[in-house]
């Protein structure tokens, strides 16, 4: 009972990149357990994920495969991966912090009647007790927690990891799914509408508030946005406009929305109350141009211009599209 | 259908967080505390489905310390019927105790429904409803922005990464709500009179052995001060100039 479980995710018959970077926090506690790493995938036609998952450094790769389990269902894979968890005598749980985490995870938890931390951005395992550091207070505060019991269910945060890989081979099985009816189960999943961006996903984050004064000047920041060429750069909002309906709530960055850490976030008309800050502080580099030289955005950002969006935003979008050109 | 909304009292989202001299809790003094925002959306579709139904009743519960009565109080003026307080000493953190008390308690009362807020804003876990789901044996659907009952069965949709998941959930079941699932109402003064009227009951948590501990809680590094290149559009060149040099761009 020192074995290390890891759910992967798949979607589209690939295993999702946030569960690869679990599996490779899966392998950093299983030798502090002295345990295996067990990669389960449930879903309907697996193999080409398996193909994946046993290049990881897992030791075991077991695909809970058929046709019950062609769409999710967050009561009939926690089924699936308890008995898993019997089968190879799990110590610790894991899976990805993904919409299908925190919706699978936690469910397995009450079925082991088992400890449960989730969103982690670090894990040990010391004096035979797992810890874990995660965010609260979206980000505000990190608390760092002691495990009281076994067995130990986590939820680990994307990009907190890197992706797993390795010249290994792992064995891969495959198992029946369980019997029994499925109490809610996915029927059909609409792709979101014009290949956008997923915001957590995205190298760039161009955001805009309450200084664009009218939600048709948004425009500019997804014209600002486009420069940076198709697939990298994603539109966010701060609370201020989507309470307005100006913007959709996906789109929301803070405290009551994402908490999101790209490479480079712009933050335009958007004064930087400390719920918006909350959600984007871990940027790496934090551009902010604001009219109100005193706004607070100006003390997270690493740089700054006072000025008016209406002549900055397009000064700024007509710069990037051409060091774009140069690329 | 009988309804039950679990809520969470929380700090304000404007709060400036400090750690309180313990080092594992966060200083309480000057801080102000709010009903969850999930939870309002929560509240509201549990309202408007005894609305459509014109039949059943809603519970608010709680699980937390006395000074949660005010959140409770402000659920029942809004239209809840009834409002249980599952008393603690401490701030609620740890998951498992969370769900267990709740599912302890909801096994003893009538319930179809349990509606929950996607997550606190506090511990931000984000695992109460599916965990509580479990322990009930009901379905569950988390991150809920839109909700559907028909014929005793709802339909459900969730935002995923980069795209929508429509789910056809059973009943009885936990359902978890996200922003825009509804436009909560707010109390007034006819829904604050009747509240003071509604059954109000107070009872220990059932919160058994503890799943885990803090061991501390600590403040992210302050980020470095930045710099202002500038004023207006001018300034551009200069912003770029300092993108490029620190490998940004």
């Amino acid at each position: 009972m020192s074995n290390i479980l890891v759910i992967a995710e798949v979607r589209g018959g690939a295993a999702k990149r946030p569960s690869l970077e679990t599996v490779t926090a899966a392998l950093q506690l299983a030798t502090a357990t002295g345990g295996k790493v067990i990669v389960v995938a449930c879903g309907s036609g697996l193999d080409g994920a398996c193909a994946e998952l046993r290049k990881t450094g897992a030791h075991k790769v077991v695909a809970v495969d058929g046709p019950a389990f062609a769409n999710y269902s967050g009561d009939g894979f926690a089924k699936a991966v308890v008995e898993q968890c019997a089968a190879n005598g799990a110590t610790a749980v894991l899976m990805a912090h993904t919409a299908m985490g925190k919706d699978l995870l936690p469910r397995v938890a009450a079925l082991l009647d088992a400890a449960v931390i989730t969103d982690v951005v670090g894990l040990g395992h010391e004096g035979g007790a797992f810890t874990a550091k995660k965010p609260v207070f979206a980000g505000k505060a990190t608390m760092t927690a002691r495990a009281a019991k076994a067995p130990f269910c986590a939820t680990v945060r994307p990009g907190a990891f890197a992706p797993a890989c390795s010249t290994s081979d792992a064995e891969v099985s495959k198992a029946a799914t369980p019997a029994g009816d499925l109490l809610a189960v996915v029927k059909e999943i609409v792709a979101s509408a014009g290949g956008k961006v997923p915001l957590q996903e995205a190298k760039v984050i161009v955001s805009g508030g309450r200084g664009l004064k009218e939600p048709q000047h948004f425009k500019l920041i997804e014209d600002l946005a486009a420069a940076f060429g198709p697939g990298v750069a994603a539109v966010g909002a701060s609370r201020a406009v989507v309470d307005a309906g100006w913007r959709p709530h996906a789109e929301q960055v803070g405290q009551t929305g994402k908490v999101v850490s790209p490479p480079l976030y712009i933050a335009v008309g958007i004064s930087g109350a400390i719920q918006h800050l909350a959600g984007m502080r871990t940027a790496r580099t934090i551009v902010a141009i604001n009219k109100d030289a005193d706004a607070p955005i100006f003390k997270v950002a690493d740089f700054g211009i006072v000025g008016d969006a209406f002549e900055v935003v397009p000064a700024l979008t007509a710069a990037i599209a051409d060091v774009m050109k140069g690329k | 259908m009988d309804i039950v909304v679990c809520i969470k009292r929380v700090p304000a989202t404007d709060t400036a967080i400090k750690i309180a001299a313990d080092g594992k809790s966060i200083e309480t003094a000057g801080v102000t505390f709010e009903l969850n925002a999930y939870d309002e959306f929560a509240l509201e579709q549990a309202l408007r489905i005894k609305e459509q139904l014109n039949a059943g009743s809603v519970t608010v519960v709680t699980v937390g310390p006395k000074d949660c009565k005010k959140q409770l109080d402000d659920a029942l003026a809004r239209g809840a019927d009834k409002a249980v307080l599952l008393s603690t000493t401490d701030w609620m953190y740890d998951g498992m105790q969370v769900a267990s008390a709740l599912a302890a308690w909801i096994k003893t009362v009538p319930c179809h429904l349990v509606l929950c807020g996607r997550q606190a804003v506090d511990s931000d876990n984000n695992q109460l409803p599916a965990n509580l789901a479990g322990r009930l044996g009901f379905a569950c659907v988390t991150e809920v922005g839109k909700l559907t009952l028909a014929d005793g069965a709802f339909t459900a949709e969730r935002d995923i990464e980069g795209a929508r998941e429509v789910v056809a959930c059973k009943t009885p079941a936990v359902i978890s709500c996200q922003k825009g699932l509804n436009e909560p109402r707010y109390a007034n003064l006819k829904g604050i009179m009747a509240a003071k009227k509604k059954p109000f009951v107070e009872q220990p948590a059932q919160l058994g052995a503890r799943g885990m501990e803090i061991v501390a809680l600590s403040l992210p590094a302050p980020r470095a001060a930045g710099k202002i290149v500038g004023n207006g559009a001018g300034a551009v060149p200069a912003l770029i100039a300092a993108l490029r040099e620190t490998k940004a761009l």
